[in-house]
């Protein structure tokens, strides 16, 4: 499972931050850093909530 | 795409023969104007406003070309002439984007603090109704614009500022939203009353933030946890020690901030309100969704941040229906093309909100309101991201979506259980004004309030 952003798309709410909080990190220049990539399987639900409520739909997972 | 063929040029709409060509029936018609566009010419056709030429894009190609471009080829800052009186000179649409993502920050719209604005809201919404007697009749337009007036203070600048604010405010920025007229096209500072209302307000709220800037300034420092943005703008200095913001450019931020925020949230109160009272079945399920989630006696605070599906969904569907702004527009920076179709740099180009959030293939009965569509698994608005756009979409969305939809749920939550509501006129009869460009709702706006027999919210819900 790997995280995809979508940086025209990312303004830097910070919601993904708080649903999968270590995964996420909003920085000072506003715009989400992902912390771990390719996270572990048993973080899903908790990065399928930061993908669901992103206020910009910038964020995707890839199952490759 | 086209490819080798060359490309062509848009199809101009029927109409606009006149001096400024579309301009009169934009001022009149243009949700009907731009449909027009839409059905002659298809997803790219032409309009004229004044001296300049529209290329009004539809459809989710076109749209997402739209809002992918970066503001070096489709810029903001020159598309919206009639909202740089209101804000002032060198307020935010001449903004450099690190200077405009340093104001979202300031503005506290990030995730972490919604929980405590959740909980002003719930404030505000008890304060406003305390004045309220058993039953009654309220306007939507001048109910909604008052509450939405202390809401967005409160949260976006701060309880210290809101609590200096009077009628006299609410008053003043209806001046400014009213100042809108798209005859800025032709003259931003035309002789004509709405603009020259528009100015006196501004002056007006200048010298009510000044006032308040030098009461702080002669007075002592606010304590360290009661500090809103006037007390951390008026702490900013520039390397020779003087203020980095004069009391104009802090109310032009302050008009900035509350405009994005407030005619557009106030609406979208109203109009939920007013298709949940022409739907009476889906208010009843709304009715039936709040009694489950609040049965435990949750406070509005945490419930207004988590899942309320059918009134999100409510919310969303009058968003998709009366979608606060109506016309997106930018300004070409070079030669473009899209969907085979010339687009020269001067040229304004423009997506519509009310057009696309109607479009029949991506949004079946698109004139009816129905909030199921956007359950799963149908997620109408995931599913057409390009086309449903009320917040608009790509690089510009509105960053105060998130902000705009806990504050209506955490309005709902509070009116709908100790109220109940029906129309104090025919529901067929409520109407937005398209005079503006700012869209307001067309007086008369009443409906009839009623309080409970038995209140449902939990008692310490605001606090």
């Amino acid at each position: 499972m790997r995280i995809v952003v979508d940086r025209d798309l990312c303004q830097g709410h910070g919601v993904c931050e708080s649903e999968a909080p270590g995964v996420f990190e909003v920085g000072k220049d506003h715009q989400v850093v992902v912390l771990d990539s390719e996270p572990p399987e048993n973080r899903r639900s908790e990065l399928e909530a930061a993908v669901r409520f992103c206020p910009t739909h910038a964020l995707s997972i890839v199952d490759d | 795409m086209a490819v080798d063929t060359g490309t062509r040029e848009p199809a101009g709409v029927s109409g606009g023969e006149e001096a400024n060509g579309h301009l009169e029936e934009l001022r009149t018609d243009p949700i009907g104007l731009m449909q027009r566009v839409r059905d002659e010419c298809g997803d790219v056709g032409k309009f004229i406003l004044a001296d300049r030429e529209v290329v009004l894009l539809s459809g989710a190609e076109a749209n997402e070309f739209f809002f992918r471009s970066p503001e070096e080829i489709l810029d903001q800052a020159e598309a919206y002439p009639f909202m740089t009186p209101v804000f002032g000179e060198g307020v935010v649409f001449d903004a450099s984007p690190e200077r405009r993502r340093e104001m979202l920050h300031n503005q506290a719209l990030r995730d972490k603090f919604m929980r405590g604005h959740a909980a002003t809201i719930a404030a505000e919404v008890e304060a406003m109704v305390a004045a309220w007697d058993d039953e009654g009749e309220i306007d939507l337009l001048e109910w909604f614009a008052e509450l939405t007036m202390y809401t967005s203070s409160a949260c976006l600048i701060g309880k210290r500022f809101r609590d200096e604010l009077d009628g006299r405010f609410a008053v003043l920025f209806h001046d400014l939203e009213q100042g809108t007229d798209a005859i800025a096209y032709v003259d931003p500072y035309a002789d004509i009353e709405s603009f020259r209302k528009r100015d006196a307000a501004r002056a007006e709220l200048v010298s009510l933030v000044q006032g308040i800037m030098e009461r702080r300034a002669a007075g002592p420092p606010a304590p360290e946890d009661e500090r809103d943005l006037v007390d951390v703008l008026m702490s900013i200095k520039n390397p020779d020690g003087t203020d980095r913001f004069l009391p104009d450019e802090v109310t032009g931020m302050f008009i900035s901030m509350m405009f994005a925020g407030h005619h557009t949230t106030s609406g979208t109160a109203a109009w939920t309100l007013i298709e949940l009272l022409r739907n009476p079945d889906v208010l009843a399920r709304v009715d039936d969704e709040l009694a489950e989630l609040y049965a435990d006696g949750a406070e509005v605070s945490y419930q207004a941040l988590r899942e309320m599906p059918l009134l999100e969904s409510s919310i969303k569907e009058a968003l998709r229906l009366h979608p606060p702004l109506i016309l997106l527009l930018r300004v070409a920076k070079e030669e473009l093309e899209i969907e085979g179709f010339a687009i020269h740099a001067g040229q304004m180009v423009a997506a519509s909100p009310s057009v696309s959030n109607r479009l029949p293939a991506d949004f079946p009965e698109p004139d009816a309101f129905r909030p199921d569509r956007y359950l799963d698994p149908r997620d109408e608005d995931r599913l057409n991201p390009w086309t449903w756009i009320p917040f608009g979409a790509g690089r510009h969305r509105c960053v105060g979506q998130a902000f705009a939809m806990m504050q209506l749920k955490a309005i709902f939550s509070m009116l709908l259980l100790d109220w109940e509501f029906e129309p104090a006129q025919p529901p067929d009869t409520y109407r937005n004004d398209h005079s503006k460009m700012v869209v307001q709702l067309q007086q008369p706006c009443m409906v009839r309030y009623r309080r409970r027999a038995v209140a449902r919210s939990n008692p310490g819900a605001g606090a």
